[in-house]
């Protein structure tokens, strides 16, 4: 059924700008990192793609009880039960309507397995670890804390994003709490 | 020494099965048993927890195992009587070596002198007691004899008859008699006779057998053991008789002698000798990893849910137009339910590991209590999953301490109510209706059932005024926060007891009740699902979303009838069956599903049995159908959801939630607390917000909602 969709989704992402990032920087690999970027709205966020596991199309979840809103269900990954956070919703921007365009990067953080629900993936970034720009500690809403660098690609602002701190209360704490 | 991190591992793996062998042979040799293939049994295990201690320099738990092991060697063969008293300190030297099993293994230090106690007894038993030996007790020429770290040595010269006849194996495996009389030669002097008898005629001659024996004549100091030793490596190829021909002793030492060519001892333990040890069996297992089988097992629950998938897509297929695909699929089915089968059957264990512990329990806070004690198990050869195996180890051990320090009286006690001085706990499992029922059960005391009843009433257990059946007040034991205990000992008695045991027993699907006789007697009844990896579980669906009830939990399912509905003033709904009023929970109100079904007259009400609220209705829009579904954690990848056991996978590869009915009642009620709140402050408010669907809802009512709901159904 939707594996179809999900192949292609797999694959198309990958290849495509690989190619000429790379080739400048391939000479100074040392301090590089490449960075997964994916897009909500007009902002762009990347993460490590050494978590990065797979990208699929949106699929229906299922909606898991009483959960925060950005929590959108919980998605079967060949076996395994992995849940899905809303980006955007995490961001206090409203609830993402979900298409089948829209994209669920699938990455590791720590032996958890999350999903990101993101309107598309755009790139695959190649930096060096001095291109990483501090976050200006200037709004104090505390999402920011959520941000671990910014970084400049083609003049269009990326920031990284520090997966463990953003769902830390979904996937860290365990147990403990009753009802 | 990391190199060898491997190998301890396996090492200890064999202890702890070696061990929990221990416990059940001397188990079995405490009731009385003279089978002599026990002491083997037990003396074998020593011998090979020894061989391993010795090769990865465990030098404590090597000498331990060596004295322990002199002492079952002397016991095989009888110079040493089996006594109650000898085995009780089997007994205390099978707790010291598992205890030093247990430091070797997690690399922690213990004293020097760790169990020195227990080995000063072993020697004494070894040198002292001889003279109780049956057969030596008539002879005992000198009790020094016997007093040699190994065996009895004599101090002059003694002529030993050898009988010795190869067979064609002994050459086949490289060994050669010539060698064997060279080393007797360095013991003492030597004289061989050989018999010819068997040797045919030149021309029948084969060449690859062998025709001769000898009997030979060694007089030498050396002990009886030293020389067999010359025989070690060719006992199982030859037949052989060692005879001393000097005292009467004769006797008990040809006993000695045969015992031992079945399994030969090793004095001086060299590793691999002890492999060279007779007792070879034929290999019926393997040993497996444990994340492989997991593997396994996750692999074939996805290709459970493939075919579900499959047979679901196609199962409006005209078998016309394709009978031999519908045909593939059915058996399709049939062979995954099978294959399911099989790989679940490799988890399976005995219950024997678990209940192996649990005779050391028994003895150590018998001792500890001032108690006598007698644990029986049965049915130990009962098989479950693994997964459940890890966790009944725990609910078991609590339920027994229970037994010891409140069930069972103390000596005098007992003796004053016409009882026998020991007191009896027995402990039972079996596989009844797909689940595994564990029984404790001991002839103490049972339930003071009005002391429980006051303490249940002064902790606010139960309402003031209730008056709760027998059966209630004994399954009160079990309420958090319970405990009769008027002092609190370091046995029980912390008052966290029971509840956290049928806490953690709910947790695993399975539930756990006690039944008391006054002065006869209690017995707590605990059964398990077989398995934590698959259950059976109704499909439900409420508004859009399915969600699976475990079939172990549902009594029936029914669409009420609208007289058969009734509200209590505080928002709960009942359902009346069959002259009972059961609790109904909303479940869409619950987990705030849209475009459910609210109306429960509309509604599907599936009737659940739920420890803490007896059986209890959930509402639901309609049920989808019944399935065996691969239980899922939730957990791995997620926080744990109230409400939501785990999950699993359906047919169309979406997930549904496995539904915690204990939860959802305690929600339920919770809920009904907060509306109540809610209430209040409409009232002085006088605000209307939209919350309830009802109307004409009378203002609050006492928080004894708990004590309205039926009794459980027994």
């Amino acid at each position: 059924m939707e594996a179809v969709d999900t192949q292609t989704a797999t694959t198309a992402p990958a290849p495509p700008q690989t190619g000429f990032e790379a080739d400048d920087e391939t000479t100074a690999r040392h301090g590089t990192q490449q960075f997964v970027t994916f897009a909500i709205g007009a902002e762009e966020y990347a993460v490590d793609i050494m978590q990065v596991r797979e990208i699929q199309a949106w699929t229906e979840v299922t909606v898991l009880p009483n959960q925060p809103k950005y929590m959108r269900g919980v998605l079967n990954l060949r076996g395994i039960i992995v849940p899905i956070f809303d980006l955007r919703c995490r961001f206090n921007q409203g609830e993402t309507t979900a298409t089948p365009v829209h994209v669920v990067v699938i990455i590791a953080v720590g032996d958890r397995i999350i999903g990101i629900l993101v309107d598309r993936v755009s790139d695959i970034l190649t930096i060096d670890a001095s291109e990483i720009r501090a976050v200006p500690d200037l709004d104090d809403n505390g999402e920011s804390d959520h941000i671990i660098g910014l970084v400049t690609a083609e003049e269009r602002m990326v920031a990284l994003l520090d997966t463990a701190s953003l769902f830390k209360h979904e996937i860290i704490e365990t147990s403990a709490d009753d009802l | 020494m990391d190199d060898y991190a491997q190998f301890k591992v396996t090492y200890f793996a064999e202890c702890t099965e070696l061990l929990a062998d221990v416990e059940i042979q001397l188990s079995e040799l405490s009731t009385g048993s003279d089978d002599p293939e026990v002491l083997h049994a037990i003396f074998r295990a020593v011998h090979s927890i020894k061989a391993g201690a010795g090769a990865f320099k465990f030098t404590q738990l090597a000498k331990f195992s060596h004295e322990f092991e002199a002492l079952l060697d002397r016991m095989r063969d009888g110079r040493i009587a089996v006594t109650e008293e000898g085995v009780n300190l089997l007994f205390r030297a099978s707790d010291i070596l598992s205890d030093m099993i247990d430091a070797a293994e997690n690399e922690t230090d213990l004293d020097a002198d760790f169990g020195h106690q227990i080995l000063a007894e072993i020697s004494q038993m070894i040198s002292g007691r001889t003279d109780s030996t049956p057969i030596a007790a008539a002879t005992d020429d000198s009790p020094a004899e016997d007093s040699a770290t190994s065996t009895p040595e004599p101090q002059g010269p003694v002529t030993y008859h050898i009988s010795f006849a190869p067979k064609a194996e002994l050459f086949k495996h490289a060994n050669e008699p010539l060698l064997i009389v060279r080393e007797m030669k360095t013991l003492g002097e030597v004289a061989a006779t050989p018999k010819l008898e068997r040797l045919p005629t030149l021309a029948k001659m084969d060449g690859e057998e062998a025709y001769i024996a000898w009997d030979f004549e060694l007089i030498t100091t050396a002990p009886l053991e030293d020389v067999e030793e010359v025989f070690e490596f060719v006992t199982e190829d030859c037949s052989l008789d060692i005879i001393i021909a000097q005292s009467e002793q004769e006797q008990e030492n040809e006993a000695g002698t045969t015992a031992s060519t079945e399994a030969p001892p090793s004095p001086t333990s060299n590793a691999p000798q002890a492999s060279k040890s007779p007792v070879a069996t034929k290999v019926t297992s393997i040993r497996v990893d444990l994340d492989r089988i997991d593997r396994l097992v996750n692999m074939v629950g996805e290709l459970v849910i493939t075919q579900s998938m499959l047979s679901q897509q196609t199962n409006d297929l005209p078998a016309d137009q394709f009978p031999n695909m519908v045909r593939g699929l059915e058996e399709l089915a049939l062979h995954t339910r099978e294959l399911q089968e099989s790989v679940m059957a490799i988890r399976m264990q005995a219950v024997k590991s678990v209940f192996s512990r649990m005779p050391r329990l028994v003895r150590e806070l018998s001792a500890k209590l001032g108690k006598k004690v007698q644990l029986t198990t049965l049915g130990e050869n009962t098989e479950v999953d693994k997964t459940v195996i890890e966790e009944i180890s725990d609910p078991i051990t609590h339920m027994i301490r229970n037994s010891l320090d409140h069930g069972l009286e103390s000596t005098e006690e007992r003796i004053a109510a016409g009882k026998s001085e020991t007191g009896n706990v027995t402990l039972s499992a079996e596989h009844r209706g797909g689940r595994i029922v564990i029984t404790i059960s001991d002839d103490g005391r049972g339930i003071n059932r009005e002391r429980v009843l006051s303490i249940a009433r002064e902790k606010g257990l139960i309402a003031e005024n209730a008056t709760p059946g027998d059966d209630e007040i004994d399954n009160m034991i079990f309420a958090p926060g319970f405990s009769t205990a008027e002092k609190v000992t370091d046995v029980s008695g912390r008052g966290v007891g029971m509840d956290v045991v049928r806490r953690n027993i709910q947790a695993l699907g399975g539930r756990v009740s006690i039944q008391s006789t006054p002065g006869k007697g209690s017995r707590f009844v605990m059964t398990l699902p077989l398995t934590l990896a698959v259950m059976d579980g109704m499909i439900v669906q409420t508004g859009g979303a399915k969600y699976v009830i475990p079939i172990p939990n549902i009594v029936e399912s029914m669409r009420p009838d609208k007289s058969t509905l009734k509200r209590l003033p505080n928002g709960q709904n009942l359902v009346s069956i069959r002259g009972q009023y059961i609790p109904l929970c909303p479940l869409h109100k619950i987990f705030h599903i849209e475009n459910a079904i609210t109306d429960p007259a509309k509604a599907l009400v599936v009737l659940v049995e739920t420890e803490e609220y007896g059986i209890t209705g959930i509402i639901v829009d309609e049920l989808i159908g019944q399935q065996q579904v691969v239980i899922k954690s939730l957990e791995s990848n997620y926080k744990p959801v109230t409400g939501i056991s785990a999950a699993t996978i359906l047919g169309n590869g979406k997930v549904a939630p496995i539904l915690d009915i204990e939860a959802l009642f305690r929600i339920s009620q919770a809920l009904l607390r907060s509306e109540i709140d809610q209430l209040d402050q409409q009232n002085t408010h006088t605000d209307d917000p939209h919350h309830l669907n009802g109307t004409g809802i009378t203002p609050p009512l006492t928080r004894g909602v708990e004590s309205h709901s039926p009794s459980s159904i027994g």
